[in-house]
């Protein structure tokens, strides 16, 4: 079991025939996805890596049934393209794009919402379900299929929670990136809300960082409503104060925004924090032994 | 696809007033200068605009505190002006938000004082728009409690805290201007004067996409006028395409010159004051690398992304870097391959150590990933003072050992 996507997923790619679209669909084919087509305007009719190329997105859900869209569109059109896919009959959009503007963002987030339509990220590595469904830029072979599902706001930290998941022996119900950005389509609260529902999913891991309040949502979430264990890390403890960290998103702002804080708001809700980034495969491993003990 | 590593940007106050004013923002007349001469200019024209002989110098600095700390001095005749101008600029301005060798004061803002006697009472308020992350719109702050430190406001009195959210398919409602002015419990010609000046705020952050304006404090003046005397505008960097005119604002003398460097090598560094350098692929990750030098018993010197190619010349860029700052003991290489092969990092790092000849501190590459075990083999084999590490806790422990 999974959430989000699975290999029933149709995918389309938007920014299809871009260096970028291109070298990550190629990646997705090879490890299964079901990619069906792809947006380019101007080039509809055309064939790219052996698909079809359509000039907007509801001609490409008309003719291939496409429920899945994954976004490569430079900063400037990306929210453009969020909405188009959105306004077309897509379920779930994956926005690749780093650098989308805030104000952008929150005409997109209103969008989304009024179409009741799933934005993952923007600036996010996407979402897979091993061992066939890839629609991210993740690096496929180190996840396996299993039972955890990982949420986490950074790309290659996911990749590292990841590896150590899969080493442990557990491996992924579903692994996904929600992104660094200021405004996300799905926050980490709903990311955990859709694993504690998911029947395949045993346990959590959710990779965190400093700034804003989503942590602590999640945690109150996770307090009121959670059946399955959490393990957490928050990256940053020792970021400086009022200096963004890479992502527009990761900053501290007052004194409740800091890595520690949101740290303790989680272990007061229950859930299982590791102050070492090293720790979080070995954690998760013991977490559920111990459960499956009692 | 990023044009500038530094996600907001900071500008100075004369420059944030004037945005204000393009969006009808009422402030205190005012003008730049760059020596006493230009001052003293600056002075004249503005007497010559308020009738005033009293003016305020204001030493234009990316930091705040600069009242307390000397760097804002009200002057009341041209002498004073010649003499506190002269202090000012060239200083090196120290304040609890600068490094702690302070910030050299380039400019400054001459302004008519705008506490001249009138009919009423002076007033100070707190007017700030931001965003509200979690719902993911935009929010109006204010406060009767001007020109204080508004988290100390927030902590001791909060119910001197008000907010107005903003729906993004509306904008800002005349309602919600009459509900600020009527909590700062304002009336008659400040009244109207108010709900001008929060409408003209609102539309200043929303046309220059920025992420925050902040006037503090919002000045009423004895003849019931509506002024930000101070202003604080951060800008959105990524939407920065669309505003040519605030971009030509970046003032690199009010950045570190290392990280001014970096970004010029689209490479996102950030400063530190610790002793361990580190490396690494992707935000997160190197975050997660700066938390793991701190608990293996060293403090991280930087924060460094290299982006996701790695290649050898990105890597020699970014030991350059890191290498110019002498408190620097050890280096921490960590990059996770993911579409990126390790061995090919691998030899970038080797290549890169090679080029730059002697390396006089330790470095630690951890490689993980696709081909991490062939990535290993070349650090191993390559001579180089070069520990491997394959596991973040192997890397963990290596820290540990070299700074013992």
């Amino acid at each position: 079991m999974s959430i989000l996507v699975d290999k029933n997923s149709r995918v389309i790619v938007q920014g299809f025939t871009g260096s970028e679209g291109t070298f990550h669909t190629g990646q997705m084919i090879e490890y299964g996805t079901n990619i069906v087509g792809g947006v380019t305007p101007g080039k509809g009719g055309q064939v790219h890596l052996e698909r079809p190329i359509f000039n907007t997105v509801a001609d490409a859900v008309k003719k291939t049934g496409a429920n899945v869209s994954i976004i490569f569109v430079p900063p400037p059109f990306a929210a453009d393209a969020i909405m188009e896919a959105a306004d077309s009959g897509i379920q779930l959009v994956v926005c690749i794009t780093e650098g989308i503007p805030v104000r952008d963002m929150i005409s997109v987030k209103e969008y989304v919402i009024s179409r009741n339509v799933r934005l993952l990220g923007p600036n996010c590595p996407g979402v897979i379900t091993p061992p066939n469904t890839k629609v991210g830029i993740m690096p496929g072979f180190i996840h396996k299929p299993g039972t955890i599902g990982v949420v986490s706001r950074s790309g290659t930290l996911a990749y590292e929670a990841i590896d150590q998941i899969s080493k442990s022996g557990l491996g992924q119900s579903t692994g996904m990136g929600i992104g660094g950005d200021p405004i996300l389509g799905t926050t980490a609260k709903e990311a955990i809300e859709l694993f504690m529902e998911d029947p395949g999913t045993e346990g959590m891991v959710l990779i965190g960082e400093i700034g804003g309040g989503m942590e602590a949502e999640a945690a109150y979430w996770i307090r009121e409503h959670g059946t399955k264990p959490v393990v957490c890390f928050i990256a940053g403890a020792t970021a400086p104060k009022g200096r963004t960290m890479g992502h527009a998103g990761a900053i501290i702002g007052g004194k409740s925004d800091t890595a520690e804080a949101k740290k303790a708001i989680l272990r007061e809700c229950g859930v299982h924090v590791v102050d070492s980034p090293a720790d979080i495969g070995t954690t998760m491993l013991d977490v559920l032994k111990k459960m499956k003990k009692r | 696809m990023r044009t500038n590593p530094l996600d907001f940007m900071n500008l100075h106050e004369y420059q944030s007033k004037s945005i204000l004013k393009k969006y009808g923002v009422a402030v205190p007349e005012g003008i730049l200068a760059q020596t006493v001469g230009e001052a003293v200019k600056a002075a004249e024209i503005i007497q010559n605009m308020t009738g005033s002989d009293k003016w305020v110098i204001k030493a234009q600095i990316h930091a705040g505190g600069r009242g307390k700390a000397g760097g804002v001095k009200v002057v009341n005749n041209l002498n004073e002006l010649r003499a506190q101008a002269g202090r000012i600029i060239g200083m090196q301005l120290i304040t609890p938000q600068t490094p702690p060798e302070g910030k050299k004061v380039r400019k400054v803002l001459v302004e008519q004082n705008i506490y001249y006697p009138g009919p009423s009472e002076p007033m100070e308020f707190y007017l700030s728009v931001l965003l509200n992350r979690l719902k993911g719109h935009t929010i109006l702050m204010y406060s009767p409690r001007g020109g204080m430190d508004i988290e100390k406001v927030a902590e001791e009195t909060p119910d001197y805290i008000f907010t107005e959210e903003i729906d993004p398919k509306v904008g800002i409602r005349p309602f919600q201007c009459r509900k600020v002015a009527f909590n700062l419990g304002l009336s008659g010609e400040t009244f109207k004067n108010m709900i001008k000046f929060v409408n003209a705020i609102y539309q200043a952050y929303d046309g220059s996409d920025a992420s925050l304006v902040e006037i503090n404090p919002v000045f009423k003046t004895s003849d019931n006028k509506i002024l930000a005397a101070d202003a604080k505008l951060v800008i959105d960097n990524n939407a920065l395409f669309r505003h040519p005119d605030i971009a030509a604002m970046r003032d690199f003398d009010e950045e570190d010159p290392a990280e001014v460097e970096a970004s010029r090598d689209d490479l996102n560094y950030v400063r530190m004051n610790g002793n361990v350098g580190c490396m690494v692929n992707g935000a997160g990750l190197a975050m997660a690398t700066m938390d793991i030098i701190k608990l293996s018993g060293g403090e991280p010197a930087n924060f460094l992304d290299v982006g996701g190619s790695a290649s050898a010349k990105r890597v020699e860029q970014g030991f350059r870097i890191i290498l110019k700052d002498p408190n620097v003991k050890a280096i921490l290489v960590n990059i996770f391959g993911g579409i990126v092969r390790c061995d090919r990092v691998a030899q970038g790092v080797v290549d890169a150590y090679n080029n730059i000849g002697e390396i006089k501190v330790p470095i630690i590459v951890r490689l993980q990933g696709t081909n991490a075990e062939a990535g290993k083999k070349i650090i191993d084999e390559s001579g180089l003072r070069v520990h491997s590490a394959i596991t973040l806790r192997e890397a963990a422990d290596l820290v540990t050992k070299v700074m013992s």
